[in-house]
């Protein structure tokens, strides 16, 4: 055919990847600098923010509806990050950081968008008093908004482990958990500890728009899990690098529409593309599972030996496969494991078939780290604070990005269950190790920068 | 304001509409009259039937020459193709260039 560039299989291919396995752009996210917005004033710093961002992001969710509706490739989600907040309200008190939160939520509100990110502090190597009282603001900012998502970046390989900041992250999240007791603890889901963290990361709750990203920016994470997961299943015999070709294959093809999609988004509003986040990011959907794909690999169930290594294959032909698709690869790119969030882990949970120690080590072979778990809401702070830094660990030797977003769910035991509703799932609750770290975690100081930081 | 809504541009560029559904009479008729409507311009069309009865057809259209916006040439298009119990896409091209192009 002369002007029909296309097969129609190749049509059909595209249409059944969004139709049948769930093919969608899981967010656009933009990026604002809020160092404009400075003041010495809270409530006029609460002004500009609220201007700037529902000015700057003003045509998201229309021109997002636009683009998915002309593209046939459904937008789950609009976002918007900013500046981290300690940043820029270096004289505010514990209440005036409360008062930032809901500003932003009211942004969220006005844009229509489910979340808001960057209500965040850098404090690795020791904390300002703007970090302290952000901090200290955490459990009453993230109980009293709905769409402000917080994270605190704890330590660095350049830096090593605040452990510091780490135990008093540990009784911040008991905090959260009790606040919103009432809503299944669901402020934890808003609130991710990370180490390595990185600035131009789309996803939440861990988006913030870095001190080195421009002054608006589009980011866009894809997804996909779907459509790796079909084509798994339709080629049960392979090898391994058979497989691996085949994800690369699935993973190039979503990433260019990943590219297109931001792209146009960033033309028509007018802000610089920034990057396209490679993760392949489950929903509690059918088939939408990270998990199954390792099942589809040969697994009887997520969790059982061979989980770590599987996910490494996959998370590995993943980047490969993206890195050719796109100018610009960015945030985390790698394959997400949240338990409440993926229908194969919540299966796996539900049989007591994955553990806490599983999933941590699979974590050093993917984005992002320990998410969305449920925790018995008597789990010590201590203990919390011990799990954050064994991830952070894993992130720091190991020069990526780690994560803890685990909600201790107040009133709840182990094998309870606990419903966080929407996208964020639900899950069975993980047991912990019961013997204590608090020695340990309350040793205070920081754990050296390892040798990997000396590179110089 | 996110939900104001913004003038209609006139819809520029080429797409694809693909139909699918069980085959029966009036169905090309039926969509290239749509389309006719909307002054949309079919530069080519590419049928087949899948797994025997599944009817596709898959139509490269210029909405160069529509005065109307692409929501509402899709809204007549997807009304047409309930009227005719088929499903009808529209997608612009740059979607399967991006995945199926290097």
């Amino acid at each position: 055919m002369r002007a029909l560039r296309f097969s129609a299989d190749e049509i059909v291919e595209t249409i059944e990847m969004v139709r049948v396995e769930r093919l969608d752009i899981r967010t656009v996210t933009v990026g604002i600098s809020l160092f404009d917005c400075v003041s010495d004033d809270t409530a006029m710093l609460c002004e500009r923010i609220y201007n700037k961002v529902t000015t700057v992001a003003a045509r998201l969710t229309r021109t997002s509806g636009d683009i998915a509706q002309e593209f046939g490739l459904p937008i789950i989600n609009n976002r918007v990050s900013v500046t981290p907040i300690a940043l820029v309200a270096g004289r505010a008190e514990v209440d005036g950081f409360v008062r930032i939160a809901q500003a932003l939520d009211r942004a969220a509100d006005t844009l229509g968008i489910d979340f808001i990110g960057g209500f965040t502090a850098h404090v690795e190597k020791g904390m300002t008093r703007a970090d302290q009282n952000l901090i200290a603001a955490i459990p009453r900012a993230l109980a009293e908004t709905r769409r402000v998502c917080s994270s605190v970046n704890i330590g660095s390989t350049k830096a090593g482990l605040n452990m510091d900041a780490i135990a008093q992250m540990g009784r911040t999240i008991r905090e959260t958990a009790a606040l919103t007791a009432a809503n299944g603890s669901i402020g934890c889901a808003k609130l991710v500890v990370f180490c390595n963290a990185v600035q131009d990361n789309p996803f939440m709750a861990g988006a913030f728009h870095g001190t080195g990203e421009p002054e608006a920016v589009v980011n866009v994470g894809v997804s996909g899990p779907g459509v790796v997961l079909r084509a798994l299943e339709q080629a049960p015999e392979q090898d391994f690098g058979a497989l691996a070709n085949l994800i690369k294959r699935m993973a190039f093809k979503i990433t260019r529409a990943g590219e297109l999609v931001g792209r146009t988004a960033s033309e028509r509003l007018g802000i610089p593309f920034g990057i396209v986040d490679l993760s392949l990011a489950p929903t509690p959907a059918k088939g939408d599972s990270v998990a199954r794909i390792l099942e589809a690999m040969g697994l009887e169930r997520v969790g059982t030996h061979g989980s770590t290594a599987a996910l490494a294959l996959l998370n590995d032909a993943v980047k490969k496969g993206g890195a050719m698709a796109s100018s610009h690869v960015g945030g985390l790119s790698g394959a997400f494991i949240p338990v409440s969030e993926d229908e194969g882990m919540i299966e796996a949970a539900e049989h007591g078939d994955i553990s806490l120690d599983k999933l941590e080590a699979m974590t050093a072979v993917c984005s992002v780290g320990l998410d969305m778990i449920a925790l018995p809401g008597d789990t010590p702070a201590e203990t919390l604070s011990a799990i954050i830094a064994d991830e952070a660990a894993i992130g720091m030797i190991n020069k990526k990005t780690t994560a803890v977003r685990v909600i201790p769910v107040a009133g709840k035991k182990a094998g309870d269950l606990v419903e966080f509703g929407g996208l964020l799932g639900h899950a069975r609750i993980i047991p912990v190790n019961k013997r204590s770290s608090a020695r340990f975690v309350n040793r205070g100081g920081r754990i050296p920068a390892p040798l990997q930081a000396l590179n110089n | 304001m996110a939900t104001a809504t913004t003038p209609t541009t006139p819809a520029a560029g080429r797409a694809i509409v693909t139909i699918v559904g069980l085959d029966r009479v009036g169905i090309i008729a039926g969509i290239a009259n749509a389309l006719a409507e909307a002054n949309v311009n079919i530069l080519d069309i590419s049928q087949s039937v899948m797994r025997e009865e599944f009817f596709t057809m898959i139509m490269m259209v210029d909405l160069g020459t529509s005065q109307l916006g692409f929501e509402e040439i899709g809204r007549r298009l997807k009304a047409k193709g309930r009227d005719l119990g088929v499903q009808v896409e529209i997608q612009r091209e740059d979607i399967f260039n991006a995945m199926h192009r290097v």
